[in-house]
C-alpha cells in the first residue's frame, strides 16, 4: 500500500456539530472529477478537481466546491403521522453523455435525478427588454439586432429533472444505476424496484419479501447493487449475512435467485451477537464484474461470483471489537452500518472503522493499513501515521487501546477514484480527501 | 458490562466460550444441563436490554427495520434457549406469581404467543412473533402503483387506544397481528386520557368487536409506530405465561380494575 498524505478537509471544525452537517454519503463520479456529498439536512455538495497548476505539477489538483443545492426536504406523512427524513441515503452518478452531468439522490422514500450544467455565457442585446430585464416600450424600439453570446462568471445550476416517488413503503437504503445507462434499481428493507430514467409514474417491483404476515419477518434486504456489465444481472444482501444473485431474464419477479451466497458459520464463535454481527451493511461489486465485496460488522470478504459457498478472501477489520459486542449492543453501535469500496484497479478495498479509522487492504500483498482521518495529521501533504489498536497486554507506544476508541467517531462512507490513488473519507461532518504520495 | 453472551452448546459440553477475556460460564455436562449463574445473569439480562430496546422509539421517525428485526431475532435466539434449558417456564412463573394480574400492563407482545397450557407442558414454544402496536397507530400506507393496498387507519376508528390482543404493545417492531383478533380479551385496561400513555392502557372490550372483522395484514410494520412510554422489561414478558393465542389460556387471569392505572402511573412515575 502506498503512503498516503493528506490532502484536503471540508467542513467547519467545531467541535459542536450540527446534526444536519453530518455527512451520510460520499461518491465519486465515472472520472472522478466529480466528488459528491450528501449530508443528514437532505444537501448535496459536489466538488470538482481542479487542473493541476502549471506552477506546481507534481501536486495533483485540487477538490473546491463545484455546485451545491438542497435536494430533498424534510416531509411529514400525515397518514401515519411520521416525519420522512431529508437525509440523503445514497448518492449515484450516471455516466456523462453531454456536458450535463446526472447524478440520483434518494433519501428514505423518494428518488431524484438532478442535472447540474454549466452557464458561462449569456446573451445580451435583446430587443424586447433591456439588460436589467425590464421590458422596453415597443415604441422605441427603432432597430431590432440580434442578441450575442457574452462570457460571463461561471455558474453551475442543479436542476431536479426527475422525481421518482410512492414506490417505497419502507425505508430505501440503496439505489444502483443499470450498466444499460437506461435503468436502475432502488431497494428498500423488503423490495427491489426497477426504474427507467425516463419514467417516474411506474416502476417495476423485482424483488419482494416481505410475508404475508409481517409476524413472519426474519430477514430485510440491507443493499443492493446492479452488475457492472451485464444488465440483467444484480445481488443483495440480507440481515441474514447472505447475498442473492437475480438474473432479471429468469423471470419478472426475482424472488428466485440465481445464486445464493453464505458461509457456514463456525460453531466455535457462536454467540447471541452473531447473527447481528453477519448482517452486510454493503455489497459492491468489483469493477471487473467477476468479484463482489461485502462488509458485516466486522470483516470484509470478497466473494468470487462464481463459488457460493464461501468468500474467497476475509478481512478482520476491527477483531478486537468481538469481546466487546454486548456493550456495542447496548450502546446500539452494532448497528451501525458500515460502507466498502474498491480502487480504481480492484487490487485494494476500504472500509471505516471507529475512531475515525478507517482501514485499507491489498489484496496482492496481503497487507493492511490503520489510519486515521483527523485535524491533527491534517498538514498540507503531511504522511499519514500508520494507526494501530492494542488488542491486550501491553500497549505499545503510540497505541491506543480499545477502551480509548471513541464510538461516536464513526467512519461509515468512503470513497476511492476511480482512477487515481486519491480517497474521500467522511468523518461526521468533515470530509477528508487522502492521495498517495507522488515521488 | 460484560462481554458477549456465549450460547452454550449442547455438544461441546466440555469446550469453554472461544473469545478471549469472555467471563463466559463454564459448560457444564450437557446432560446435567446446569448453568452457571453468571451465564443466565448475562443471558437474563441480554434479553432485558432487548426488550427495552424493542420498545423505545423514535418518537416521529419510523423505527429502523433492520434493527428491529436483528433484536427480535435476538430474542427469539434467547426465549428458545431458555426453553431448551427449563429457564423459560420458571421464569414466566416467577413474573405471574410476583404480580397481582390486574395490574398487568404488558407492553409489547414480543414473545411467542405461549399459551399457559403449552408452557405448564413444557412444550417449547413456537418461534415468537413480535407484534406490537400502540397508540398512534397508522395504517400501512402503500402508494405503489397498481398495488392497493387499504389503509386502515386505527385511531380514526376510535378515540381509545386500540390494544392488541391481551398484551397491550408498545411499540412493537412489527405487526398487530393475527394474536390481534385470535388471543381472548384477557384484560381490561382502563383508558387513559394521556395519549402517551394510551398503549400502556387496557383496550376496551368493545374495541375488539370492532376490529375483529379487519384483516389483520392491515396492521402491520408500517402500521405501528412511535412513541412509547418506557416499562420494564418483565412487563413485557407477563404476556407470556398468562396469554394464549386460543381460548386455552384463561382470560380469568387478567381482569382489569382501576387499580391497574393506579399501578400504570406508578410504574411511569418510577416509583
Amino acid at each position: 500500500l502506498a503512503a498516503w498524505c493528506f490532502s484536503q478537509v471540508k467542513g467547519a471544525i467545531d467541535e459542536d456539530v450540527a446534526e444536519a452537517d453530518i455527512i451520510s454519503t460520499v461518491e465519486f463520479n465515472y472520472s472522478g472529477e466529480l466528488l459528491a456529498t450528501g449530508d443528514k439536512g437532505g444537501r448535496v455538495v459536489i466538488f470538482q478537481h481542479e487542473q493541476e497548476s502549471k506552477n506546481r505539477p507534481h501536486l495533483r489538483g485540487e477538490y473546491n466546491v463545484y455546485s451545491t443545492f438542497q435536494s430533498h426536504e424534510p416531509e411529514f406523512d400525515y397518514l401515519k403521522s411520521l416525519e420522512i427524513e431529508e437525509k440523503i441515503n445514497k448518492i449515484r452518478w450516471l455516466p456523462q453523455q453531454n456536458a450535463a452531468h446526472f447524478l440520483l439522490s434518494t433519501n428514505d422514500k423518494t428518488i431524484k435525478l438532478w442535472k447540474i450544467s454549466e452557464r458561462d455565457k449569456r446573451a445580451e442585446g435583446y430587443n424586447l427588454k433591456d439588460e436589467d430585464g425590464r421590458l422596453r416600450d415597443p415604441f422605441r424600439i427603432t432597430s431590432l439586432r440580434v442578441p450575442v453570446l457574452m462570457p460571463m462568471d461561471l455558474m453551475v445550476e442543479a436542476s431536479p429533472r426527475r422525481i421518482f416517488a410512492n414506490a417505497h413503503t419502507y425505508h430505501i437504503n440503496s439505489i444502483s444505476v443499470n450498466s444499460d445507462h437506461e435503468t436502475y434499481l432502488s431497494a428498500d428493507d423488503l423490495r427491489i424496484n426497477l426504474w427507467h430514467l425516463e419514467i417516474t409514474d411506474r416502476s417495476f417491483n423485482i424483488v419482494d419479501i416481505k410475508p404475508a404476515n409481517m409476524e413472519e419477518l426474519t430477514e430485510v434486504i440491507t443493499a443492493a447493487e446492479c452488475h457492472p456489465h451485464q444488465c440483467n444481472v444484480f445481488v443483495y444482501s440480507s440481515s441474514k449475512g447472505t447475498i442473492r444473485l437475480c438474473d432479471m431474464r429468469a423471470a419478472a419477479l426475482c424472488d428466485r435467485h440465481s445464486k445464493f451466497f453464505e458461509e457456514p458459520e463456525d460453531p466455535s464463535s457462536r454467540s447471541f451477537f452473531s447473527e447481528i454481527i453477519s448482517s452486510i451493511s454493503d455489497v459492491k461489486f468489483s469493477h471487473s464484474g467477476r468479484y463482489m465485496m461485502t462488509r458485516d460488522y466486522l470483516s470484509v470478504k470478497v466473494w468470487d461470483l462464481n463459488m457460493e459457498n464461501r468468500p474467497v478472501e476475509t478481512y478482520q477489520v476491527h477483531e478486537y471489537l468481538r469481546s466487546k459486542l454486548c456493550s456495542l449492543y447496548e450502546n446500539d453501535c452494532i448497528f451501525d452500518k458500515f460502507e466498502c469500496c474498491w480502487n480504481g484497479s480492484d487490487s485494494a478495498i476500504m472500509t471505516g472503522s471507529y475512531n475515525n479509522f478507517f482501514r485499507m487492504f491489498d489484496r496482492n500483498t496481503r497487507r493492511d493499513i490503520t489510519l486515521e482521518a483527523s485535524r491533527e495529521s491534517s498538514k498540507p501533504r503531511a504522511t499519514l501515521k500508520p494507526r494501530k489498536v492494542s488488542t491486550g497486554g501491553k500497549r505499545k507506544k503510540d497505541e491506543i487501546s480499545v477502551d480509548s476508541l471513541d464510538f461516536n467517531k464513526k467512519i461509515l462512507h468512503t470513497a476511492w477514484h476511480p482512477k487515481e490513488n486519491v480517497i474521500a473519507v467522511a468523518a461526521t461532518n468533515n470530509l477528508y480527501i487522502f492521495q498517495d504520495k507522488i515521488n | 458490562m460484560f462481554t458477549k453472551g456465549t450460547k452454550r452448546k449442547f455438544s461441546d459440553p466440555g469446550e469453554e466460550p472461544a473469545s478471549s477475556g469472555d467471563p463466559g460460564p463454564a459448560a457444564p455436562s450437557a446432560a446435567a444441563r446446569t448453568l452457571s449463574s453468571s451465564y443466565s445473569l448475562q443471558r437474563q439480562s441480554l434479553l432485558d436490554m432487548s426488550l427495552i430496546k424493542l420498545q423505545l422509539c423514535h418518537m416521529l421517525v419510523e423505527p429502523n427495520l433492520c434493527r428491529s428485526v436483528l433484536i427480535a431475532n435476538t430474542v427469539r435466539q434467547i426465549q428458545e434457549e431458555m426453553t431448551q434449558d427449563g429457564t423459560w417456564h420458571i421464569m414466566t412463573q416467577a413474573l405471574a406469581a410476583a404480580q397481582c394480574p390486574a395490574d398487568r400492563l404488558v407492553a409489547t407482545e414480543v414473545l411467542c404467543r405461549q399459551t399457559d397450557a403449552a408452557a405448564q407442558a413444557g412444550q417449547s414454544p413456537k418461534p415468537f412473533s413480535v407484534v406490537g402496536l400502540q397508540e398512534g397507530y397508522h395504517s400501512e400506507e402503500v402508494v405503489m402503483e397498481g398495488d392497493v393496498e387499504t389503509e386502515v387507519t386505527m385511531s380514526s376508528l376510535s378515540p381509545l387506544s386500540p390494544q392488541l390482543s391481551s398484551a397491550s404493545y408498545l411499540t412493537g417492531p412489527f405487526e398487530v397481528g393475527p394474536c390481534w383478533e385470535e388471543e381472548d380479551e384477557e384484560e381490561d385496561h382502563s383508558e387513559s386520557s394521556e395519549p402517551s400513555l394510551m398503549s400502556e392502557h387496557s383496550r376496551h372490550p368493545a374495541l375488539e368487536e370492532l376490529f375483529s372483522d379487519v384483516d389483520p395484514s392491515y396492521y402491520d410494520l408500517d402500521t405501528v409506530l412511535t412513541g412509547t412510554p418506557k416499562m420494564g422489561p418483565y412487563d413485557l414478558l407477563e404476556s407470556l405465561s398468562s396469554h394464549g393465542p386460543t381460548a386455552l389460556s384463561s382470560s380469568s387471569s387478567c381482569r382489569s380494575d382501576l387499580n391497574e392505572l393506579d399501578h400504570i402511573m406508578e410504574i411511569i412515575v418510577g416509583s
